[in-house]
Formats: C-alpha cells, sequence, structure tokens
C-alpha cells in the first residue's frame, strides 16, 4: 500500500517559490489499478516523480507498506519494491536491449525469457533483444521497451508516467491488456498517469489532479462519468471510440 | 617458458590462455619468448633493428596470426618494427596487443611499430590491446605506429582497444587506401589517474571506390587528459567518415579534432565529434532498476566501451 500524506513540493524562482504540488494525500490500495489524470501542467508527472524518489519533497512524508520512505533515495525505493517507467525513455549507447531487461530483472534471463516480455508489449522480439538502445530506435519502440523493463521487475507497485504517449493506434490495445494481465500476474498495484479513456476506463480508481491539488477520488464508475461530462481540460485529450490515441 | 604474471598479461591482451594454434610470435620482456611459422604463414626475424617480418602467401584463409608482447620487468624500454606482406585473395585475422606489468619505479615501454602491404581483393582483422597493471611508480608507456597500405579491392578492419592501465600513450595511424578498398577502425579507450592518451588518425583515400569510416569511443576520467584527431583526405571518387564520441568525467579533459580535405567533387566526407558526461537521465533509469549511483554509472561506460 502507498500512502502519501500532505506532500508538497515547490522550485525555487529568482524571487519566490512555486508551489507545483500543494498538500496532496491520498491512498493507493494494495492490488488496485489506479489511475491519476488532469490537466497539463497539473503536477501529475511531480508526484510520479516524487513517489520514485527522482523528486524530494519540500514537506510531507511517502509511506510504503507502512514504512517512511520520504527520505530513501531512487535505488532503495526500487529495491523495496517500486517500478517506474519514464514519460521519455532514455537512450543507452552500447547498451542492448537484453542488457536493459536483464539488469531490470536482476537475474540473467534467457534469451526465450526476455523475448516474452517484448512479446508482451508488442515488439517482434527478435528483431530486438540485440539492438543497441539508442537513437536508432523510434520512439515508440523505446516507450515499449521501457515498459518491458517495468514488466521483467515484476514489482509490488509499478507506476507509469503516460505509458500511450508515443505508442501508435495498433498497439493501444495490446497496451491496454499488458496492464490487465500486469495486475493479474503481480497481485500488486498499478499507477498511472494517463489522459486515455480507455486507460481510464480500467481503472478501478481515478484520482483528478488540477493546479498541484487533489480535486477528487474515487471509484472509476463514480469519476469517469463525471470527467466526460465536464469542461475541464482533462476530457481534450480522450479518444472516442476506435479513433487514435494522442501523442 | 612464461611465468604466472606474463600469462596473465597474455590472457588480458589476447584472451590466450596457452599458446596458440597457428601462426605466432611472443614477445616478452625485449627478446622473442617463441616463434611458429606454418605453410601460409611464414614468420622472420628482423636482422637490422627488433621485430619480425610476417609474410602471407596468396589465398591464405581461414588462419590467423598472433603477436601479442609482454613486459614485466621494469624499465624496459625497447621499440619494436614489425612488417605484414600480405599477399593477394587473403582472409585472416591478426591478433597483436602489448601488456605491461610494472610494479617497479622505472619507467617501462613498448613501441611497436606496425606496417601493413596488403594485396588485392584479400580481407583482414586486426584486433590490437594494450593493458598495463603494476603498482610501481614507473609509468606504463606505449606508442604504436600503424601504417596501412590497402590494396585494391581489400578490406581492413581494425579494433584497437586501451582500456587499463597505460600512462601514457601517443598512437598514430595513417592509411592509403587504393581503388575499392575499405577501412573500419574501432577504437576503444579509457583514461583515468593523470594518464595521456593521444590518438591520431590519417586516412588518404586515393582510389575511385574506397571507403574509410573511423569512430573512436573513450571515456576520460579523474585528471586525464586525451586528445583525438582524425584526418580524412579524399582524393578520389570515395567516401570517408569519422566519429568521435566521448564521455568526459571527474576533472577531465577531452580535445577532440576532426579535419577532411576533399580533392575531388565526388568525395563525400562526414566527421561527427561529441563530448558529454553521463546524462542525469541515464543514471536515474537504471537507479529505477535497484542500481546504486555507481553500479549505474559503470554500466553505462561498459556499455559505451563495449
Amino acid at each position: 500500500m502507498l500512502e502519501l500524506k500532505n506532500l508538497c513540493f515547490g522550485v525555487e524562482t529568482e524571487d519566490s517559490t512555486k508551489e507545483i504540488i500543494k498538500d496532496i494525500s491520498f491512498v493507493v490500495p494494495d492490488d488496485k489499478f489506479v489511475v491519476i489524470t488532469g490537466p497539463n501542467g497539473g503536477g501529475k508527472s511531480t508526484l510520479a516523480r516524487l513517489i520514485m524518489g527522482i523528486e524530494k519533497p519540500s514537506s510531507g512524508q511517502i509511506l510504503y507498506n507502512g514504512q517512511d520512505i520520504t527520505h530513501m533515495d531512487i535505488t532503495e525505493r526500487a529495491n523495496i519494491g517500486i517500478s517506474f517507467a519514464l514519460q521519455q525513455p532514455v537512450r543507452f549507447k552500447g547498451i542492448h536491449v537484453v542488457d536493459l531487461l536483464r539488469l531490470a530483472a536482476k537475474r540473467n534471463l534467457t534469451v526465450g525469457e526476455a523475448c516474452d516480455y517484448l512479446s508482451a508489449v508488442g515488439l517482434c522480439a527478435r528483431d530486438y533483444i540485440d539492438r543497441e538502445v539508442n537513437a536508432s530506435l523510434s520512439g515508440g519502440e523505446l516507450k515499449r521497451i521501457e515498459i518491458a523493463t517495468v514488466l521483467a521487475r515484476g514489482t509490488q507497485l509499478s507506476v507509469f508516467d503516460e505509458p500511450e504517449a508515443g505508442i501508435d493506434l495498433w498497439s493501444f490495445q495490446s497496451l491496454i491488456k499488458v496492464f490487465e494481465n500486469m495486475q493479474k500476474r503481480n497481485h500488486g498495484s498499478i499507477l498511472i498517469i494517463s489522459h486515455q479513456e480507455r486507460i481510464l476506463n480500467i481503472a478501478d480508481e481515478i484520482i483528478l489532479i488540477a493546479d498541484g491539488q487533489l480535486r477528487d477520488q474515487g471509484s472509476k464508475d463514480r469519476i469517469l462519468p463525471e470527467l466526460l461530462k465536464s469542461t475541464l481540460p482533462v476530457t481534450c485529450n480522450r479518444i472516442l471510440d476506435g479513433g487514435a490515441a494522442d501523442a | 617458458m612464461l611465468n604466472e604474471v606474463q600469462k596473465h598479461i597474455l590472457a588480458e591482451i589476447a584472451n590466450l590462455h596457452k599458446v596458440p594454434t597457428g601462426a605466432y610470435s611472443i614477445r616478452a620482456n625485449g627478446e622473442t619468448e617463441s616463434m611458429n611459422s606454418t605453410a601460409n604463414i611464414q614468420i622472420v626475424k628482423k636482422s637490422d633493428v627488433p621485430g619480425i617480418d610476417i609474410f602471407i602467401k596468396d589465398g591464405t584463409v581461414n588462419e590467423s596470426v598472433h603477436i601479442p608482447v609482454v613486459l614485466s620487468e621494469s624499465g624496459i624500454k625497447e621499440v619494436v618494427y614489425n612488417d605484414f606482406h600480405i599477399g593477394d585473395g587473403c582472409d585472416v585475422t591478426i591478433v597483436a596487443g602489448c601488456g605491461i606489468s610494472n610494479c617497479g619505479d622505472q619507467d617501462s615501454a613498448h613501441d611497436g611499430m606496425h606496417r601493413f602491404f596488403i594485396g588485392k581483393n584479400s580481407r583482414i582483422k586486426y584486433v590490437e590491446k594494450h593493458y598495463g597493471e603494476g603498482d610501481g611508480k614507473g609509468k606504463r608507456i606505449m606508442n604504436p605506429g600503424t601504417e596501412v597500405n590497402i590494396g585494391e579491392g581489400s578490406s581492413v578492419e581494425m579494433e584497437m582497444v586501451q582500456i587499463k592501465g597505460v600512462d601514457d600513450t601517443v598512437r598514430k595511424t595513417t592509411a592509403k587506401l587504393e581503388k575499392n578498398a575499405k577501412l573500419v577502425v574501432h577504437e576503444r579507450l579509457m583514461t583515468h589517474a593523470d594518464q595521456r592518451a593521444d590518438s591520431d588518425y590519417v586516412i588518404e583515400l586515393n582510389g575511385d571506390g574506397s571507403s574509410a569510416d573511423v569512430v573512436s569511443r573513450s571515456v576520460a576520467k579523474d585528471e586525464s587528459v586525451q586528445v583525438y584527431r582524425s584526418r580524412i583526405v579524399g582524393s578520389a571518387v570515395c567516401s570517408g567518415h569519422t566519429e568521435c564520441d566521448a564521455i568526459i568525467m571527474d576533472k577531465a579533459r577531452v580535445v577532440a579534432i576532426p579535419e577532411l580535405e576533399a580533392n575531388n567533387v565526388d568525395a563525400a566526407l562526414i566527421h561527427e565529434a561529441a563530448i558529454g558526461k553521463i546524462a542525469g537521465d541515464q543514471l536515474i533509469k537504471l537507479m529505477t532498476l535497484g542500481l546504486t549511483a555507481a553500479e549505474a554509472e559503470e554500466q553505462i561506460v561498459n556499455g559505451f566501451l563495449r
């Protein structure tokens, strides 16, 4: 279980402090699929980075399974069972896709096992396994490899920052299946930052963040219909049934 | 007989754990330790200067030559001249390399001067590894000179590696390419402490259809200094590419000087050079996989120098 208590985060500007996250508290229960949504620039990605320890809060607490992890660094958080998929995946010259998956799994995966993770994210595995994670891969390919590294870790809590960004229409449905299968396999929680109606649609719970504040949290059945008819900018990005995923 | 230190160095530079099969010449502490010729590859000691001549007959395929050099005594300084005379239609692998273990206080130096005279339509793979170890105050110095003359339709692939322990190196490589000849160079270099490495390439594309691709990847740590110069001269219908990609760390210095000269309107020449520190995002990504910052850095550097 992940718990945020009165979390605040600000950045220093020339003459003042700009508050990005304003006193946010919520709980991500075990085995739940929770989606954080809200307008661009509202603080969602910052929140995800605070959970992973990439940013440190100015005040407040983060608890994981009852343990205070507020002052733990990224590595410690990773090793107690938190995974994170970056919104903009990183390229590495000379490191191969299979190396990254092996580092993620913390063991010497067989080529077959590594291929399974790549197939799960819709990549034709044998074409990719020995590719370098460098500029020769497209944004969409990198994004899927990023998601595969989280699959390979198989941790109790997985955080995804806009996994749909850069994923094409054809892969989008399989992405949804990835999340559904993950939840079944890990018996863990999934926390996703997303604008996508189809991702919101498979959530157990939805958290709405706008202007650095928690605006609402509740079951998908209650929140999603309200979002769809509201005038909040969040719905600007949604896709019509059968339409293309936004980038 | 080689001693344990020498055997260890041999494994580092040439992946050799026993006497190699095929043609070889092992040089240890300034003397030829052992030597073997085969039916197609003849190795002959030079009479005027230290070094050997290697004669490879026309049509020699799938054979290899190993010519490692090991220095395990402090204070040895030598210049060795090795000439490769390679015939037409050959396909051979040449493994050179030098390892210095210097536990003493005097400098040890090996300057290997390699010249290649390659006939027509041959394929040569050349691997050269340099390695130094030992905790003495004496420096481990290597100044290799490589001159490659590539005949019509021949191709040469060179892998030059210097990952650890060489205090001072000036590496000069020159190549002349005839019609349809091809040269590919992969250089990997890592310097640390107060080491200095100079790498200097001059490639002349003289024949129509010739091409060269010279790629250097390096990591400079601590207070080390690297200077990379690469000059490609295109005097025919040819294509040339040179790339220097360096990771800079700590208080190191890296200088990259690419130079292109086109003397023909159909010479297509490109250079690229990039120097930068390890990206913060790269460290963050590997840390989210459970690696410490130091482990992440090691993975990034090892991958980069692969």
